[in-house]
């Protein structure tokens, strides 16, 4: 009879084995669903992770949805490296969307001219106050009330997404838009990477900022001070790790990251505010962030896998007929089988025989 | 990193890059089947003509009985009559955001000659993707913006819920209709105010109640503001949103309710008085068949209602009296003949502002700026603005 | 006056799946297990329930087969976090989101069906009093359910031996076992019947409330039950009144929008969201009632041999 058994220390291969192997049992379940549905499943497995790389718009558009995947992520592994349960990263996404949206808004419409190039720090800085803002609410009240973080940030997404509707039915609605709920269409952009294509310089952005993250968390004393206060609570209260300035440093960054992605997203390929700025990156950015093990670079890997997917599952939807519910059971199938697999990190399998 | 750890890792890369191979390998077989075909099949008769290939966007699912699966019908009704000479494909609950470029893109690359997008939100990105795709004829639902190879087309809808607010105005009791809408946009603005000025038009004391759901399909809340207007003393409801939990709402509470976007008839016969109902496959044929012929024209908007068979009350319940079926029946008649303008002034707005002046007929500019309502509406309408 | 009466009514209607979810939720965390997924079982169990409803013809069987449906999810969530002792965050959270994508994949086919034969439930008698009637006893069955499971759960827990045995498993998993407890056994039987519940509150939507299938139709009510769990301090009455208390922050919003009051209908929808907010920080901010009622092992791994 099978039995786990504790293993003496964390076995390496497996804590980079795990997603690859979790990746493979969602694969093979996947072929079984298509088969299920009368589909072939060499051909969907094809066109779920072959077609998103087909020819050089496909791979800019990967690149484009793994920006906004890795900028929400990074933040997000930085929280929960720290035991700081940041779920609310859609909130702070939606925040940063609206603050540099409202910013190019105003630009726009007092015809300032402004360039692209002068725009695009603007609009980061703005991303990043209008997610910081938003999940320092969170970070304040389980500061001083202690309130959960997981329930009051992820309250805070269904706000963020009702105030997003008010503001682009009421006051910022384009005055000459026919009273559609849109503002105008901005005047100016996140300047693109390539011509012809929708990838922009945040793509460079996220680069830098995994870069500056795995310094953060590897190499200074204060990475090193969150992490452990997620790790072992109790060593690090003894060591006068304050867990105040855990939780502060933690949602204010993982909240400035995806409010970066948030602006980017709405000054980068959508052009203006509309209801339907939320995609569900701030969700997905979890799982990513789980797949890439909380570690800056993986985080790069798993969020360009998953966008294979969200985007796979569109084009298997269109080329083959099959239903676009699809993308939200593998991811979830990932996640689980991911769980499953990081149980051999710590313990094996044993036949044991029966006495 | 030690080296356990490295050769670790170097197992683990070495592991996918063998998945990977496998998987390219699987993939790359397909498409050599059909070449290897083709040859085989070259003395066979003389092919056929390549289908002409149109596409569908759809914002929701096609089975949800409402605004999709109308649009679906178009669809299907395009295909049977026109069988082998065209090939459809069909998108759906495609994101309103930044996905649909990409997604109307793909479909342009793939060979289709003609695509419609049903839902407002697809404007901005089809209009950028119309740019690249000069070939390509683009149609928009609902919106207003053009290009050469881009023109919107729209519906009628306000005409139909006119004809439900007269029947709505005989079948009241209480004087009081209640409305479940969706957004507060000018499209849903404009049935509000066709409803209860149809009701009026029979019955000058009623009041109409709206209850935003800020949604086009959520059955939940959609019961709940059916229940919230019923609660309110509303006992003949209308809907702007897509299922029908309105509809099964009233007949559970004994009260009245019209279908939507589709023959909703048998899902609820007690509370059932009429369907507003939308149908796209003339326009939708018309369409296919101009980009056929060359005679396709961009850079317009057509909306077609009542007149052309787009629009229509239908599946009028026998509880409504026959007079008053006779007046709808008039009206109707009214409409299909050009001689009945929904909007007819005067029109007084709920601020008692004269909007439309006594004999005026609005036309289509006047109907896409309506952002008030009528008298006889109850409330504000929401996010601030002030009729 | 009548209009209270309804919205009373409502209230109780609109707070039922939310209670339901919550005295599952608050049996799992009796044991000391925190499911975030309650959102995702509660999903599949709407379709599972929903695609019951409209074979069978049966709310019964519905109602069960949500429950078996909630409890087999609940069981895979508890296989995983108590015997191979994932991250019960994580878990849960991976519970969440596949609940909403498989719930979605499967509901494709029940988009745009309906359930026949609804009919308004009148307590007989009862239900024809002036005021007291329509305000409380003209109610779905299942509704007058879920106060008699409040009032059960709330006894078991606080009266019965078994109930003790259970509370000291969450206190204090290590102690339980060393007296003897099979304490992974009693968790996930926990956890099974807290799924269950759950599942019946996603039942009640589908089938009762809607009554329809939609993709992610539970909105977040997952989510407030969670909440309502801390606001409750694990007690099952006050949980039962939270509920309701939210219920009717929902209807009381909708009523104030169809009475013609001029705040923007985005704001009205924000006040239930709102509201877990201002209620989560009421309670944790006195951490006297917290420490007092959480019971200590919620969120820890237990490792038997350790």
């Amino acid at each position: 009879m099978l039995q786990l058994e504790a293993r003496a220390e964390a076995s390496a291969f497996w804590r980079y084995a795990s997603p690859v192997v979790a990746l493979g049992i969602t694969l093979a379940l996947s072929a079984l669903l298509f088969v299920a549905l009368g589909k072939d499943p060499v051909r969907g497995l094809q066109i779920f992770l072959l077609e998103p790389w087909n020819g050089t718009r496909a791979i800019t558009e990967l690149a484009l949805k793994s920006t906004a995947l890795t900028l929400c992520a990074l933040g997000l592994a930085l929280c929960f490296r720290s035991n700081v349960w940041n779920i609310g990263a859609e909130g702070q996404f939606l925040a940063g969307g609206i603050a540099a949206g409202g910013l190019a808004m105003w630009l726009t419409m007092q015809k300032t001219g402004i360039s692209n190039w002068a725009f695009f720090p603007l609009a980061t800085l703005a991303g990043a106050l209008g997610g910081a803002i938003w999940a320092s609410i969170t970070a304040a009240l389980k500061d001083r009330f202690n309130a959960n973080e997981i329930l009051v940030s992820l309250m805070l997404v269904y706000v963020a997404n009702l105030l997003l509707s008010y503001l682009v039915f009421g006051p910022w609605k384009d005055p000459k838009g026919f009273n559609f709920p849109q503002t105008v269409t901005f005047d100016m952009a996140i300047p693109r990477l390539l011509s012809g294509f929708r990838v922009h310089w945040g793509a460079v952005v996220a680069v830098v900022a995994v870069v500056m993250m795995w310094v953060f968390m590897s190499r200074t004393f204060k990475g090193y001070q969150l992490q452990v206060g997620g790790q072992a609570a109790a060593a690090s209260r003894y060591a006068g790790f304050s867990a105040r300035s855990t939780l502060w440093t933690c949602l204010l960054t993982s909240g400035a990251f995806a409010g970066i992605a948030g602006a980017y997203e709405v000054t980068g390929p959508i052009g203006q505010l509309t209801p339907f700025v939320s995609v569900g990156y701030g969700f997905t950015a979890i799982i990513v962030a789980f797949v890439g093990r909380l570690h800056p670079v993986g985080c790069v890997a798993a969020s360009v896998l998953l966008s294979t997917f969200l985007i796979g599952g569109q084009l298997a939807q269109s080329r083959i007929g099959l239903p676009a519910a699809l993308t939200g059971l593998f991811q979830g199938i990932l996640l689980f089988s991911l769980l499953a697999c990081d149980t051999l990190i710590n313990h094996r399998i044993r036949l044991k025989a029966k006495p | 990193m030690n080296d356990l750890n490295k050769r670790s890792l170097l197992k683990v890369v070495a592991l996918s890059a063998l998945a990977a191979a496998a998987l390219i390998g699987c993939g790359k077989k397909e498409p050599a089947a059909p070449v290897a075909a083709a040859p085989a099949a070259a003395p066979a008769p003389a092919p056929k003509a390549e289908p002409f290939k149109a596409a569908w966007v759809y914002v929701g699912p096609v089975g949800d009985a409402g605004w999709s699966f109308a649009h679906d019908l178009g669809r299907k009704a395009v295909e049977a009559e026109m069988g082998d000479k065209i090939k459809t494909t069909f998108v759906e609950s495609v994101p309103e955001g930044a996905d649909a470029e990409r997604v109307i893109r793909d479909l342009a690359t793939q060979g289709n000659k003609i695509i419609f997008a049903t839902s407002f939100g697809y404007m901005e990105a089809m209009l950028k993707v119309a740019k690249d795709f000069p070939d390509v004829k683009f149609e928009h639902a609902t919106g207003y913006k053009t290009a050469p190879n881009m023109r919107a087309y729209d519906a009628r809808f306000y005409q139909d819920t006119y004809m439900a607010g007269i029947i709505a105005g005989k079948m009241t009791k209480t004087n009081t209709l209640g409305f479940v809408g969706s957004y507060p946009i000018p499209e849903v603005l404009r049935n509000i105010n066709a409803f209860t000025l149809g009701a009026q038009s029979v019955n000058p004391k009623i009041k109409t109640r709206v209850v935003w759901v800020n949604s086009w399909f959520d059955p939940p809340k959609e019961s709940e503001a059916a229940q919230t207007l019923i609660n309110g003393g509303a006992d003949v409801l209308l809907q702007n949103t897509d299922s029908t939990a309105v509809l099964q709402t009233a007949e559970k509470n004994g009260k009245f309710a019209f279908g939507w976007d589709s023959d909703m008839s048998a899902f609820a016969p007690k509370a059932h008085l009429g369907s507003a109902i939308v149908d796209w496959s003339n326009y939708y044929k018309k369409s296919i068949k101009e980009a056929m012929d060359g005679t396709w024209k961009g850079a317009i908007v057509t909306r077609w209602g009542v007149a052309e068979g787009q629009n229509d009350l239908i599946k009028i319940s026998d509880m409504v009296p026959a007079e008053t079926r006779a007046k709808v029946d008039e009206i109707k008649a009214a409409m299909k003949a050009g001689t009945f303008e929904v909007f007819t002034g005067p029109v007084i707005d709920s601020a008692g502002k004269e909007r439309l002046a006594k004999d005026v007929k609005a036309d289509d500019d006047w109907r896409g700026k309506v952002d008030f309502y009528v008298k006889g509406v109850e409330g504000t309408i929401p996010a601030g603005k002030k009729s | 006056m009548n209009e209270i009466a309804l919205l009373i009514a409502a209230t109780l209607s609109s707070g039922t799946p939310l209670a339901l979810a919550g005295l599952g939720l608050l049996i799992n965390e009796k044991v000391g297990v925190v499911n975030l997924g309650a959102e995702g079982m509660m999903l599949i169990a709407a379709v599972v329930g929903f695609a019951a409803a409209f074979h069978s013809g049966s709310p019964t069987v519905a109602f069960a087969a949500a429950a078996a449906a909630g409890a087999l999810s609940a069981g895979l969530f508890g296989a995983l976090v108590i015997w191979l002792n994932t991250n019960q965050y994580a878990t849960g959270l991976a519970v969440s989101l596949f609940g909403g994508g498989f719930s979605a994949f499967v509901g494709v086919e029940y988009i745009g069906k309906t359930l026949e034969g609804r009919s308004m439930h009148s307590v007989p008698l009862l239900g024809d009093l002036p005021f007291v009637g329509p305000a409380l006893f003209q109610q779905h069955p299942m509704v007058y359910l879920t106060m008699l499971f409040a009032l059960a759960i709330g006894l078991f827990f606080n009266r019965t031996r078994t109930g003790l045995v259970l509370r000291s498993v969450g206190e204090n998993p290590e102690s339980a076992h060393a007296l003897g407890y099979p304490v992974r056994w009693l968790r996930l039987l926990c956890v099974m019947a807290g799924g269950a519940l759950c599942g019946l509150g996603g039942a009640y939507i589908s089938v009762v409330y809607a009554p329809l299938w939609a993709e992610g139709m539970i909105a977040g009510r997952g989510w407030i039950a969670l909440a309502l769990t801390v606001f409750a301090t694990w007690r099952a009455a006050r949980l039962l009144l939270g509920a309701y208390l939210f219920g009717g922050v929902t209807m009381l919003q909708l009523a104030l929008q169809g009475a013609g009051v001029d705040v923007p209908s985005q704001f009205m929808s924000m006040l239930p969201y709102l509201a877990t907010i201002v209620v989560l920080v009421l309670i944790s901010s006195n951490p006297q009632w917290i420490r007092l009622n959480m019971p200590s092992s919620l969120g820890k791994p237990f490792y038997p041999g350790r």
